[in-house]
């Protein structure tokens, strides 16, 4: 199933914009920062078709942004893994980035400002001084947003429709086979769903709880 | 070398005031910034070590200029070499003793300086502990070995004694003393303790509403009249007992309560909290009220 997939490929991407863009909100003085924060936190409100709907026109190779990314790097984001993976990038950014933001903020300025009259330049600071700091912060993102991208629905099915084998995801393929009265195969989908969740949660939490045991 | 000049508005819990200062400093002088809370004494700090911009101004140091705003350059604070003491320490929590020293260490720099610092300041043995395993008096030190890691051009600390007890504080300024003078660095330091200043500058820059109001050794600066006493102290007045024709002043010097005799006339200009200097002349003890 693309699920698990879909969450393992989407991790490491969530972290790699997540990371600076709760970094970016947590210090800038730029005015655009309500912009962004309101789009980054845009998921939370809108219905995930709505999202997904809009992706789907975006990615489509009949506007702009799909036939450049088709005709540059022969990449066809609609129906595809990677489009689910963009998708569901963009659908998990403000459970990455809400905590994450939250936890720099908690951090005392003079933390970082150490570290730049230390000679450290921002990346520097921000990979060794202020992520190390908020590994709670860190961790309840990544289970957070994992939790959402293996729950996800409706973004998936707009963007990656329910092909087996390629974009096909736990929550659909429990829908498909509800539909059409499997129920056995449902219910064998779902148990399998709840108990690879609840073992990722409860490891994660369990190794949340021993960072934040003081040493 | 440092030519500081500065202006900026500042906005304190006291209203709009504006840090307007210029003065210069000689290489391996040792400064204190008294003033207020709120006469712009950390903000001249931070403008030196780049964390604040001023609005206008100029500040070269051993003939570099890190800040000039005719000439629109401003050095961040990474490419200006100063130590800086924050008043909350600032230890990075992930890191151990030993770890937030060599944080500060520049590529390829000789890790020996570390064993150094650690040993000249009494950490050796704690340097596997993280800080929140310390004591407010060990954090500072290592607030201290580690703004000295970089072999700075200047050492910059804000009011970094004023969380810590009598005793250690005491020690800590024996401690600031000896690596001032064994590293011959420039230091400025914020303090709101008189009995600091006294002990550890040479020179002071009183600081009222973003000004310098005055600017020289602190028995100039402080003391009303030129004191010729053969010792002199400073201290607080904490009890003023009427004793018959003359007045018993309790003075705290240091951690000790000293009881004075003063005259009516002296005891004058006295109060509960004033600042003093107590000072022994041949025969008897004298006590001058300080600003």
């Amino acid at each position: 199933m693309a699920d698990f997939q879909a969450g393992g490929a989407d991790h490491p991407d969530l972290l790699i914009v997540g990371v600076p863009l709760a970094w970016w909100l947590a210090f800038t003085r730029c005015r655009l920062k309500a912009v962004a924060e309101t789009l980054v936190s845009m998921p939370l409100v809108l219905p995930p078709s709505v999202l997904g709907f809009y992706l789907l026109l975006a990615f489509s190779p009949q506007s702009a942004l799909g036939a450049f990314l088709d005709s540059q790097f022969h990449l066809r984001l609609v129906f595809s893994f990677a489009g689910l993976v963009v998708g569901s990038v963009i659908f998990s950014l403000p459970f990455m980035v809400q905590p994450l933001q939250a936890g720099f903020q908690s951090l005392p300025a003079s933390l970082a400002e150490a570290a730049y009259t230390l000679g450290k330049s921002r990346r520097q600071t921000l990979f060794r001084v202020l992520l190390p700091n908020v590994k709670p912060a860190l961790l309840s993102g990544i289970v957070l947003s994992f939790a959402h991208t293996v729950g996800e629905f409706g973004v998936v099915l707009m963007i990656g429709g329910n092909i087996p084998g390629e974009t096909r995801v736990a929550s659909i393929a429990i829908f498909t086979e509800v539909e059409s009265l499997n129920y056995a195969t449902a219910n064998f989908y779902a148990g399998v769903l709840f108990a690879v969740s609840f073992v990722v949660l409860m490891t994660v939490y369990l190794v949340n709880k021993r960072y934040l045991r003081p040493t | 070398m440092i030519e500081f000049a500065a202006q900026k508005a500042l906005h304190t819990a006291e209203g709009n005031i504006r840090l307007d200062v210029a003065f210069r400093v000689a290489a391996g002088e040792f400064i204190t910034l008294f003033g207020k809370s709120g006469a712009g004494k950390t903000t001249l700090l931070r403008i030196l070590a780049g964390l604040t911009e001023a609005e206008a101004g100029r500040i070269v140091v051993d003939g570099e200029v890190w800040f000039d705003s005719d000439a629109g350059i401003a050095l961040p604070p990474q490419q200006r070499k100063v130590g800086f003491v924050f008043q909350d320490y600032a230890l990075f929590p992930n890191m151990t003793v030993r770890g937030n020293l060599e944080f500060a260490l520049e590529d390829g720099q000789d890790k020996q300086l570390v064993d150094e610092l650690l040993d000249l300041t009494g950490l050796t043995e704690l340097q596997g502990r993280k800080p929140v395993a310390l004591s407010g008096g060990q954090r500072q030190r290592v607030a201290l070995a580690r703004a000295l890691a970089r072999k700075p051009r200047l050492l910059l600390l804000d009011e970094p004694l004023s969380a810590l007890d009598g005793e250690t504080r005491l020690r800590l300024q024996d401690e600031i003393l000896k690596l001032h003078r064994l590293f011959g660095i420039t230091t400025l330091i914020v303090s709101h303790d008189l009995a600091e200043v006294f002990k550890l500058a040479d020179r002071v820059l009183l600081l009222e509403q973003g000004r310098i109001a005055q600017d020289g050794k602190p028995a100039e600066v402080f003391a009303e009249h030129k004191a010729s006493g053969k010792f002199t102290f400073t201290g607080e007045v904490l009890e003023i007992a009427p004793n018959d024709v003359v007045f018993a002043v309790s003075v705290l010097v240091g951690n000790q309560i000293v009881k004075v005799i003063a005259t009516a006339e002296e005891v004058a200009c006295l109060a509960v909290g004033s600042k003093v200097m107590l000072l022994s002349k041949a025969f008897n003890p004298m006590l001058l009220p300080l600003r």
